[in-house]
């Protein structure tokens, strides 16, 4: 082997840099998941009948299921009785009212992730709604948020406050028999965000949250839901990072997002848990519902993601277009490093007429890594003059590691059209070496060579998503080519 | 400047450099010539310190310093450059991004500040017409898509920015149609000066024209075999080479 492919390998064997704990006293049931765990869950949040019996029926449902297997994954199965399903730090009644009553050993951890909370309050304007594990406990910006009718809160707040908003939009886009995943965070989820924007308002800045995942074997199951009402905007970014852990953690998140006429929501991950160690060892599982309805006229979603975190993702963060003119998009890095395994995509539904997608996918493997395109196109015969276009691009750092693509197209009008591109490539010694001869080392060559690779989709990250994007890339890759 | 010697280089077990003695002095142009295989670009890339060659013997002297001790950007840093016979292409890697971070790890090895983005234009666009190129390659991919003489001539361009103290052309003439081969020579001649050095390995004596050497040496299945003047190039082109492999053949069986 040749040095620069060692340098490559010490590269992508880099320790994962978030691996800490935080000492927070946790109030978590004992685990075990039958009828009474979601009563329990239900009771401690203090939610009103509705929401226990929207979950009881969910937890029905996920009884009949069973897991998937069609995905390009391995992993030894999850023990769901081994789960435990609620825990919330304790001074979950008195919450703080402003960040200087958030306990300090939290906002340490904050910094330690490199999420100055302050900092982007008064210079990003960035209102965040941090979920530690499962219950919120900091957020910002609310009253400006409230003053343009803007309602950005968490989850157990809005099915409190605004039940009839969750009532009307909750499972309409991801139902609860939608897939095992999404049947099992129906019944069980914990908390999330839940954001709503009035008719014609343009949201002023990112609405954020950072997720962190910190409970011993506790799963954690997030709930999103956004809502753009007519001629709104929303821009949302999720960002997270977890404590390393031995056991494999289960993650089954869901989250929906509505637009209604002439609505736009962006939305963006950057998601960055633990992925196991060297070995494969540990590791978040991370099987998430993502779907958008563009409901209305000439709404438009857009999906960009930026994973490289986990030791398992199966994600798919889909559109269905049914009002005519809508868009979809779906802009996707995933990088999969030692034995990190993703199975991602997206699907693109066309329902409505004029309706366009784009889907540009770019997978990275490194180390022992597989990475997994799938992605589906459905043109529906409703759907006259639909378009799409799909690039999905594939590079390999070293030759142990694997690419997949698999595209279905489902084309049921003849008025479709459609655009397909793939190619796959490989970070060769040539070009680290050349590299070299300018003067630019092995570590900033790959990452140069990685980062233009992913380049059309760190565009569509917002600024300062985007420089922690490419850092992070930097660190996790800190390994791929050959 | 530049010592080699006695340099003897393998790859997978087979002998390709088979003892080279080689002094390149201050401001000293050297022409290699030399029939397809013989190990011209073998003998640049080691410099150079790819590392798929195994060094079994012999040594390198770079301004005094073991050069085959450091790391190929380290070579590059102290101002050894390469000029590739085949230019790399970089998808995705704008031309100036790439530039800018190769001048500013050579900057930086010097103990000097950063170059900005504005200089940095400033500096690549007085470059640029030295080699006559066009501006639109700035922004594209590293020689991703350019011609076969746009990419030479943007070996040339990266050599004027980063203004080595040696540097080694793998046939940067070949590709080059007749104008382009002019305006390229007449930017390397611009770049000459009595502390930098040049290695041009070239099969064509009409380069030699334009860039004149010092001294030419004739590489052959391994071995320097005849070192002399520019004449030599001359004779070359007329001759060939087999007057010399029969010389090599009677000095191997002697
Ligand atoms: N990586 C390698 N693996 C195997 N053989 C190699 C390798 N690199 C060079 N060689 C062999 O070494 C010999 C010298 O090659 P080199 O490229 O140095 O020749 P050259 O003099 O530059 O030829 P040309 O004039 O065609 O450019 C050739 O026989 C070549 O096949
Ligand atoms: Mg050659």
């Amino acid at each position: 082997m040749s040095t620069s492919t060692e340098t490559l390998e010490r590269f992508a064997n880099r320790e994962y840099e978030f691996g800490f704990v935080t000492d927070i006293e946790q109030e978590t049931i004992p685990p075990g998941l039958d009828e009474n765990t979601v009563r329990l869950i239900s009771a401690k949040k203090n939610e009103p009948e509705w929401m226990l019996e929207w979950r009881l029926k969910a937890f029905q449902v996920w009884k009949e299921m069973s897991e998937p297997t069609w995905a390009m994954v391995k992993y030894t199965p999850v023990d769901y009785q081994a789960i435990t399903y609620y825990a919330a730090p304790k001074s979950d009644d008195d919450r703080p009212k402003s960040l200087d009553e958030v306990d300090p050993e939290l906002l340490a951890t904050y910094e330690k992730l490199g999420i100055p909370l302050r900092e982007q309050e008064m210079l990003a304007g960035v209102a965040v709604d941090a979920v530690f594990d499962s219950v919120s406990v900091a957020t910002t910006f609310k009253g400006k948020l409230a003053e343009l009718g803007i309602i950005f809160c968490s989850m157990s707040e809005a099915i409190q406050e605004h039940p009839e908003l969750v009532k009307q939009y909750l499972g309409s886009v991801v139902p609860r028999r939608d897939n095992f995943f999404a049947a099992l965070n129906a019944a069980v989820f914990s908390d999330g965000s839940f954001v709503y924007i009035p008719k014609g308002v343009r949201c002023p800045m990112e609405l954020s949250t950072y997720f962190r995942i910190n409970a011993m074997n506790t799963g954690q199951f997030e709930r999103t839901l956004i809502v753009a009402d007519e001629g709104s905007y929303v821009s949302y970014l999720e960002g997270c990072t977890a404590p390393m852990r031995d056991e494999n953690q289960l993650h089954a998140a869901v989250v929906e997002l509505v637009a209604l006429d002439d609505a736009q929501i962006k939305y963006s991950t950057v998601q960055n848990w633990y992925p196991g160690d060297k070995n494969g060892k540990g590791g978040i599982y991370n099987f998430v519902t993502k779907r958008g309805l563009c409901a209305g006229h000439r709404s438009k979603i857009s999906w960009t993601q930026v994973e490289t975190g986990s030791a398992i993702t199966w994600k798919y963060p889909s559109c269905i277009l049914k009002g005519d003119g809508s868009v979809g998009e779906f802009y996707s890095v995933a990088l999969t490093n030692n034995h990190q395994q993703a199975d991602t995509g997206t699907k693109m539904i066309h329902v409505g007429r004029d309706t366009s997608s784009t889907i540009v996918s770019k997978g990275i493997s490194a180390g022992v890594g597989q990475n997994t395109y799938r992605g589906e196109v459905k043109i529906l015969a409703s759907a006259e003059n639909a378009r799409n276009f799909s690039q999905c691009d594939s590079m390999l750092l070293g030759d142990r590691c694997g690419a997949h693509t698999f595209p279905y197209i489902d084309v049921q009008s003849p008025t479709a059209r459609m655009e397909h591109e793939a190619t796959t490539s490989k970070i060769g010694e040539d070009q680290i070496f050349y590299c070299n001869s300018r003067g630019i080392e092995t570590e900033d060559a790959v990452s140069m060579i990685v980062n233009g690779f992913c380049k059309e989709v760190f565009r569509e990250l917002p600024m300062e998503f985007a420089v922690e994007a490419q850092k992070l890339l930097e660190v996790s890759l800190e390994g791929s080519v050959g | 400047m530049l010592k080699i010697e006695n340099l003897h280089v393998e790859v997978e077990d087979k002998a390709i450099l088979k003892g080279i003695d080689l002094e390149v002095k201050p401001g000293e142009v050297h022409a290699i010539m030399g029939p397809n295989g013989s190990g011209k670009s073998t003998l640049a890339q080691v410099l150079a310190g790819r590392e798929d060659y195994e060094i079994t013997k012999g040594s390198v002297a770079f301004g005094g310093e073991d050069l085959l001790d450091m790391a190929p950007e380290e070579r590059a840093r102290e101002g050894l450059f390469l000029a590739f016979q085949y230019p790399v292409e970089i998808p995705g890697v704008s031309n100036t991004y790439f530039l800018k971070a190769a001048l500013n790890a050579v900057r930086k090895h010097r103990g000097e500040d950063e170059i900005d983005a504005v200089d940095f234009l400033k500096l690549a666009r007085e470059k640029m017409k030295l080699v006559e190129m066009d501006e639109k390659l700035l922004g594209r991919p590293v020689n991703d898509g350019f011609s076969g003489g746009e990419k030479k001539r943007n070996e040339i361009f990266h050599m004027a920015v980063l203004d080595p103290k040696v540097a080694v052309l793998d046939e940067t003439d070949s590709g080059l149609d007749i104008d382009a081969l002019r305006i390229v020579s007449d930017g390397v001649n611009a770049m000459r000066n009595e502390n930098r050095s040049f290695v041009v390995i070239t099969h064509y004596q009409r380069l030699l024209d334009y860039i004149v050497p010092d001294v030419v040496h004739v590489l052959l299945d391994g071995r320097i075999v005849q070192t002399g003047g520019k004449e030599l190039a001359t004779e070359l082109e007329e001759k060939g080479y087999s007057w010399l492999e029969n010389d090599v053949a009677a000095a191997a069986t002697a």
